[in-house]
């Protein structure tokens, strides 16, 4: 029997598919998000049941500035995705290098804000569920934000090393999605520690 | 057939040395190569955890006895759960997602192939992770070796107290480990389905299998990521010194049977799913019809989906929720049967008024349809919260979800491989070996799990290390441990027609069955790439446009 039945060139010419980049990476933030939400839950679920000290409102100061920065840092990667995509590989360098300097604040802001909880204020996480559940759930975004920024400094290196094309924007493209997820979840973690919790 | 327009020989690999040809197989990325990898490294799970069965199964003969110690009897049901559950069922479905996914959408390999390879090398050290605890369990002296907490691992039993030593550490890093692995293959399966379709194959015209396998794609991504967030929480109280399952620091238990179960019950139906794929393409290939009501089936499968992550707490009604929440959680688990009512008669709609064939797939088809619903009737009856507070932790719950997990998927399991063996070996099975199967497997089965239900209601728990004589649960335990040696000649039977049929059977053909999809248009097995030239489908049943060119499908739907 022949083919020629089945063979009809109009179905090929209109034929797209979503991008598998952008659809597994969707995927995997449905993932993360899963987790993140276990924790908040747990979070949520755990206000104010510490049996002992220290608490939330004797330690927690809001962290403002690294949170500007964090958030800032998703606006300077889509610009520099921009600039890719338009062939713009210096002003791509540029906005991706802030970005990596934005993320790099906020990782050591929260070090610092780390530091003096535990070395002033004697809160780790075996003190109280208080401690648990805060170090556990900002831990858990910080080591989202540190996975971003290995990423992040990799390609830096291979832009610095004239590697980076314009025909690599859909790949800054979906790896934009995972740091823009990653700011989302900041903002759920700030007001569930910050603003709900204390 | 007209296959042979796209049929082209596989290369030959006969005649490289075999540390070459086993170094292929580890280093492959190749969708079928690592199908088949899941199914074989399934397989020596399922031999493992059955033997693990059948050390329960002889210790609960007759009542006081002694075949192994308490401390055994709690490693061996432990071991026996898990490694049913995440290293045999579920690397047996994904294997074969893996394998038919891509060739049935007419693809020639997943959407990320490198991520293939790591998820089934992360499922497979995950099992090797916790079968390693034989040996390195034992981080004290006495301390027991093999985890012993039950497959859902309640706190406190969990908790540095009460489980020294590593044993525990080693199921929880299996798991989280596994998972990580399942979460690749769900976000391979879903970009696959969406992205790598064949021109022609929309969403509406896809295969049943892709459909569901989509399905489950979701639910893995969304129900095995609670697991590891609860993993990771059990990790730091057990290694950091944390208080989310302590109740001694104000913690709750019963927040880890809440995430146990949001993860517990969507597995379910990631397990029944595949299940249901399956039988959704056996079926109407020897019943020569078309798949009933094809719309209502992907319907029924969304639903089923969303409902699955609604009734986690039907496993928790006797912690003591409040009446609302009893209420919410029976009335959530009632309404899941509705699609997976639908289903069932959408199958018995294909066969009604086809020319049905008895040949080993559907047998293990037909077997599946009629125990399934048994297993969704005890189901129901479970649900209702009074019932449930009576029979919760007993037998009968027992018998209710092995009636899910063996008489239903693994009896689709079983229809899954006697129907694709030709395909992925290029041999057909011996019918004969195979009718033994069913037959011997079938009355082992009934044996085994009809029984288990009646000492359930008579009050015996699960999980009891041994009984007294004279409760009226004797002669019940006897039949019992007599249909496991029924399911053991089966499986053994099974076994041994694989091995022979892999040397001697009759070469298939690429098309034994007559079928439709596109899997049966490529060689057996499949050359690397599938597909010498990308098929373009009008149809739901492109492989019945090519063989019927007068009167093809496209002109209906």
């Amino acid at each position: 029997m022949s083919s020629e039945a089945v063979v009809r060139p109009s179905i090929e010419r209109g034929w797209v598919l979503p991008s598998r980049g952008r659809v597994g990476m969707f995927s995997l933030i449905a993932a993360e998000s899963a987790i993140f939400t276990i924790f908040v839950v747990a979070y949520i679920f755990y206000i104010g049941k510490s049996l002992s000290g220290p608490l939330p409102k004797d330690v927690l100061e809001t962290p403002i500035f690294i949170t500007i920065c964090l958030l800032s840092s998703s606006l300077t990667i889509h610009l520099a995705v921009r600039a890719l995509r338009n062939a713009k590989v210096g002003a791509f360098g540029l906005w991706w290098f802030a970005t990596l300097t934005l993320g790099a604040i906020f990782l050591i802001g929260t070090g610092r804000e780390w530091q003096r909880m535990i070395y002033e204020k004697g809160l780790t996480i075996s003190t109280n569920l208080f401690g648990t559940t805060y170090y556990s759930l900002v831990g858990l975004h910080a080591f989202h934000v540190t996975v971003g920024l290995i990423a992040i400094a990799l390609a830096m290196i291979l832009t610095l090393l004239g590697k980076v094309k314009p025909e690599h924007s859909e790949r800054a493209d979906v790896f934009s999605l995972y740091w823009h997820f990653v700011d989302v979840v900041w903002v759920v973690v700030f007001t569930v520690v910050y603003v709900v919790g204390r | 057939m007209s296959s042979e327009s796209i049929a082209l020989s596989a290369v030959d690999h006969g005649t490289r040395p075999i540390s070459e040809r086993l170094h292929d197989w580890v280093v492959t990325v190749d969708h079928k190569k690592l199908g088949i990898l899941y199914i074989v490294y399934a397989l020596v799970f399922l031999i493992i955890g059955g033997i693990e069965a059948t050390i329960l199964r002889i210790q609960l003969i007759v009542p006081h006895n002694h075949f192994v110690s308490p401390q055994v009897f709690n490693r061996m049901f432990t071991m026996h759960g898990t490694t049913m559950i995440f290293f045999v069922v579920m690397p047996i479905l994904f294997g074969f997602g893996t394998y038919l996914i891509p060739l049935m959408i007419g693809a020639r390999d997943m959407a990320f192939p490198r991520l293939n390879a790591f998820s089934f090398w992360m499922t497979a050290f995950g099992g090797l992770l916790l079968y390693f605890s034989f040996i390195g369990g034992n981080g004290l002296y006495g301390a027991g070796t093999v985890p012993d907490v039950g497959w859902w691992a309640y706190a406190p039993l969990t908790s540095r107290a009460f489980s020294v030593g590593h044993s525990t550490d080693f199921w929880t890093l299996a798991l989280l480990v596994s998972g990580v692995g399942s979460v690749g293959t769900g976000v391979n399966f879903i970009a696959t389905i969406l992205c790598m379709r064949c021109p022609g194959m929309t969403l509406g015209k896809m295969p049943l299998l892709a459909w569901l396998n989509l399905v489950v794609g979701g639910m893995v991504v969304f129900c095995i990521s609670p697991l590891t967030a609860a993993q990771i929480m059990l990790s730091i109280d057990r290694y950091l010194g944390g208080h989310f399952f302590d109740t001694q620091a104000g913690g709750s238990a019963a927040l880890w049977m809440h995430f146990f179960w949001i993860f517990g019950h969507p597995e379910v139906y990631i397990l029944v799913v595949p299940a249901f794929a399956f039988v959704s393409e056996i079926v109407p290939i020897f019943s020569r019809k078309p798949i009933f009501g094809y719309p209502v089936m992907v319907a029924a499968t969304i639903a089923i989906g969303f409902i699955s992550f609604s009734v986690w707490a039907h496993h928790m009604f006797t912690v003591g929720m409040s009446s609302y929440g009893n209420s919410f959680f029976v009335f959530t688990t009632v309404a899941i049967a509705v699609p997976t009512g639908i289903k069932i008669f959408n199958w018995i709609g294909t066969m009604w008024g086809g020319k049905i064939q008895f040949r080993a797939p559907m047998l293990f088809s037909i077997g599946f349809l009629f125990q399934f619903l048994i297993a969704g009737l005890t189901g129901i009856m479970l649900g209702a919260a009074p019932f449930n507070w009576q029979l919760s932790g007993s037998y009968f719950v027992v018998a209710h979800f092995h009636y899910v997990i063996v008489g239903g998927i693994m009896f689709a399991v079983f229809a899954a491989f006697y129907y694709w063996f030709p395909k992925m070996s290029g041999r057909m099975y011996n019918e004969a070996l195979a009718k033994w199967h069913f037959w011997l497997f079938l009355i082992g089965f009934h044996l085994t799990f009809d029984f288990m239900h009646i000492p359930g209601m008579l009050g015996m728990p699960r999980r009891i290390y041994t009984y007294e004589p004279g409760r009226g649960w004797d002669i019940w335990n006897l039949i019992v441990t007599i249909g496991v040696f029924f399911q053991i000649a089966g499986v053994l039977v099974f076994v041994a027609n694989l091995l022979w049929s892999l040397w001697k059977g009759e070469p298939a053909g690429n098309d034994p069955w007559d079928a439709w999809t596109l899997e049966w248009s490529a060689t057996s097995p499949p050359p690397e790439y599938n597909f010498a030239t990308i098929p373009i489908v009008e149809s739901r049943r492109p492989l019945w446009d090519l063989k019927h060119p007068e009167d093809p499908d496209w002109k209906y739907e």
